[in-house]
């Protein structure tokens, strides 16, 4: 096979080893290699995706576990760091920290400027169409949260209806059920198949008068599915309902337009876009955001204060009650420019072929059975290995350096409606490697010897 | 021998494929259902005591390798004990698995020794724990769910 099918460097054979299972299981030859974005930035890097050089800017990626290589397969629970993200940090923290928006002294009035910049830089990022519409929250499900105490609190009434489907993360089903309970109103669920994909039909006749919201994943945590979720989203506004699109899995992987896409509110996590945790972004059409209710309340977030009332600031600024995580917001910062650096067409190109690979070489093992298995996925292999709980599979794994995760994935309803208990989750990154999916498959041999199965 | 050959001793292997005791009890007068909210393996606990005998011991559930072979083994140590000599042993596999054992105390425990290489991965207690939990929940508080959280 050709050296640098995957994009190894062609004077490192190691960068593109023979895949680990016979030549018809090979992944498929005809990949366009994918390019950097031309920002100028990276003039020392070769056109063809250098997977070693990115890595190098990952401190953590060289490190070792239980004397074995790192191999972090587990990106959809949380990414890992690149050295800019965590020395903008330090920097900030070293340098220039101050509390924003209320000094007049220099640090504070640069910490206020680095702050803002951020908001400018995830509004372009997202193809949102100004800073006033990104509201910085702890992370996406604080983001999902603030829109169904704020939002959601303010339109449903008893009877009223929201929906989600049967594919989302535990924090796109609780904030509802919460708020659904609390004024009477009916939280419904689209079904999925038995392949993972969202019941486009079923999503049409749920779509009631009574729906006032409607809640979707993009990309499954815990199958990969990719949602049409610029379909859904005209489907629900020609019945006049907003939707929410839960970016937390989709943002550091797909890029992502919400102007294009046309959705009302769009929640993302900084430290699954390899940046920091305690950082997370809500995307809100500013009309929305203005006519929505503060959510928190305490400093920052008011115009005026008396004994007797107050008046709140403009958006987003309504919605950041309190001092707010600072130094992640500039390391959220870092994160988007370093990816832009890379650019997510790249990302995604790349990552499809590590997901093209593994799914080729884990399907041909016995007695493993991929759980997803839609047309359009991204980034993630769930699967289950006969007779062997998917915690076992994953301490066999782990004896190897290999970190993925194992249970539910915090999709509970997911497994219930796949008939499994649990799965076994690799998720990867624009850092994982051929090699990696070889050392996952070994890996996975080694469970069925272990067990005997 | 590494610390994982040490996890998945042929004797779990065993227990885990063919545990025994694995069937509901209708007759049992003592119950209770153990919960490990963290990757959602569940156990439940049949006991039918006499006096302060446990006559019969049983179980069924889902989970790993590790709570399966150990809730078959846990079955087969306190049939036929006393309450207090049930909940002495699992004091004792307690400290067997959280490594607080000292060694020469380790051969008391007859069979539940090969559970010793758990105290390694300190995140597999709850999993070698979860239907000890139970048992000794059904012995106290009739009919409660346990949770290992």
């Amino acid at each position: 096979m050709a050296v640098g099918r995957y994009g190894g460097r062609p004077d490192d054979p190691s960068g593109a080893p023979a895949p680990v299972n016979n030549a018809s299981s090979a992944p498929a030859t005809d990949i366009a290699v994918p390019t950097y974005r031309s920002t100028g930035l990276l003039p020392s890097r070769p056109t063809a995706f250098d997977v070693h050089a990115v890595r190098a800017d990952f401190p953590i990626l060289s490190t070792t576990v239980r004397g074995k290589p790192l191999v972090y397969l587990d990106n959809a629970a949380t990414s890992q760091k690149p050295r800019s993200v965590i020395e903008a940090m330090v920097r900030f923290y070293t340098e220039e920290n101050a509390n924003i928006h209320r000094g007049v002294h220099y640090l504070s009035e640069h910490a206020t400027e680095a702050y803002e910049a951020v908001r400018g830089k995830v509004a372009r990022f997202i193809g949102a169409g100004s800073p006033r519409e990104i509201v910085f929250t702890r992370g996406a499900t604080e983001a999902i949260n603030l829109v169904a105490q704020s939002y959601a609190a303010s339109v449903l009434r008893p009877g009223d209806e929201v929906l989600i489907t049967g594919m989302e993360h535990h924090s796109n089903i609780v904030p509802w059920q919460l708020i659904c309970g609390r004024v009477g109103a009916r939280l419904k669920a689209v079904p999925i198949t038995d392949t993972g994909e969202l019941d486009a039909d079923a999503f049409d006749r749920l779509l009631s008068d009574r729906t006032r919201l409607v809640a979707v994943v993009h990309l499954s945590n815990a199958l990969g599915t990719i949602n049409p979720v610029t379909e859904l989203i005209a489907r629900a506004h020609a019945r006049g309902v907003p939707v929410l699109v839960d970016g937390a899995q989709s943002a550091p992987h797909l890029a992502v337009d919400v102007a294009a896409m046309g959705c009302d509110f769009f929640v993302f996590s900084g430290h699954k876009i390899f940046g920091p945790t305690g950082i997370g972004v809500l995307y809100g059409r500013e009309s929305l955001l203005e006519a929505m209710p503060p959510w928190q309340g305490g400093g920052d977030m008011i115009a005026s204060v008396t004994l007797e009332r107050s008046t709140w600031a403009a958006v987003p600024s309504k919605f950041e009650a309190g001092t707010p995580p600072i130094a992640e917001v500039i390391g959220l910062g870092a994160a988007l420019e370093y990816v832009e650096s890379i650019g997510l067409e790249a990302i995604a190109a790349w990552e499809g072929e590590l997901l093209r690979r593994a799914t080729d070489q884990v399907s041909t093992i016995a007695g493993v059975r991929l759980v997803g298995r839609a047309r359009h996925k991204a980034g993630v292999l769930s699967f289950v290995v006969d007779g062997v709980h998917p915690h076992d599979v994953g301490a066999i794994l782990d004896d190897d350096g290999v970190a993925v995760r194992a249970g539910h994935h915090c999709a509970q309803p997911v497994m219930e409606r796949l008939g499994v208990p649990a799965t076994a989750r690799a998720s990867f990154a624009f850092y994982n490697t051929a090699q990696e999916i070889d050392a996952l498959v070994r890996g996975i041999q080694r469970v069925r010897e272990v067990f005997g199965s | 021998m590494t610390a994982l050959n040490d996890l998945y001793q042929s004797v779990i292997l065993d227990h885990n494929r063919s545990p025994q005791n694995y069937r509901a009890m209708p007759d049992a007068n003592r119950q209770a259902e153990g919960h490990n909210p963290l990757c959602g393996d569940r156990v439940h606990v049949w006991l039918r005591l006499e006096g302060d005998s446990i006559q019969d011991v049983s179980f069924q559930g889902s989970g790993c390798a590790i709570s399966k072979a150990s809730a078959s083994l846990m079955t087969a140590a306190v049939k036929g004990r006393t309450k207090s000599e049930a909940l002495e042993l699992f004091d004792r596999f307690h400290q067997l698995v959280t490594g607080r054992l000292a060694p020469e105390k380790g051969e008391t425990l007859g069979k539940l020794a090969v559970f010793s290489g758990v105290s390694q991965f300190p995140i597999r207690v709850k999993c070698a724990s979860l239907s000890w939990h139970a048992m000794k929940t059904a012995l106290d508080q009739p009919g409660e769910t346990v949770s290992t959280e």
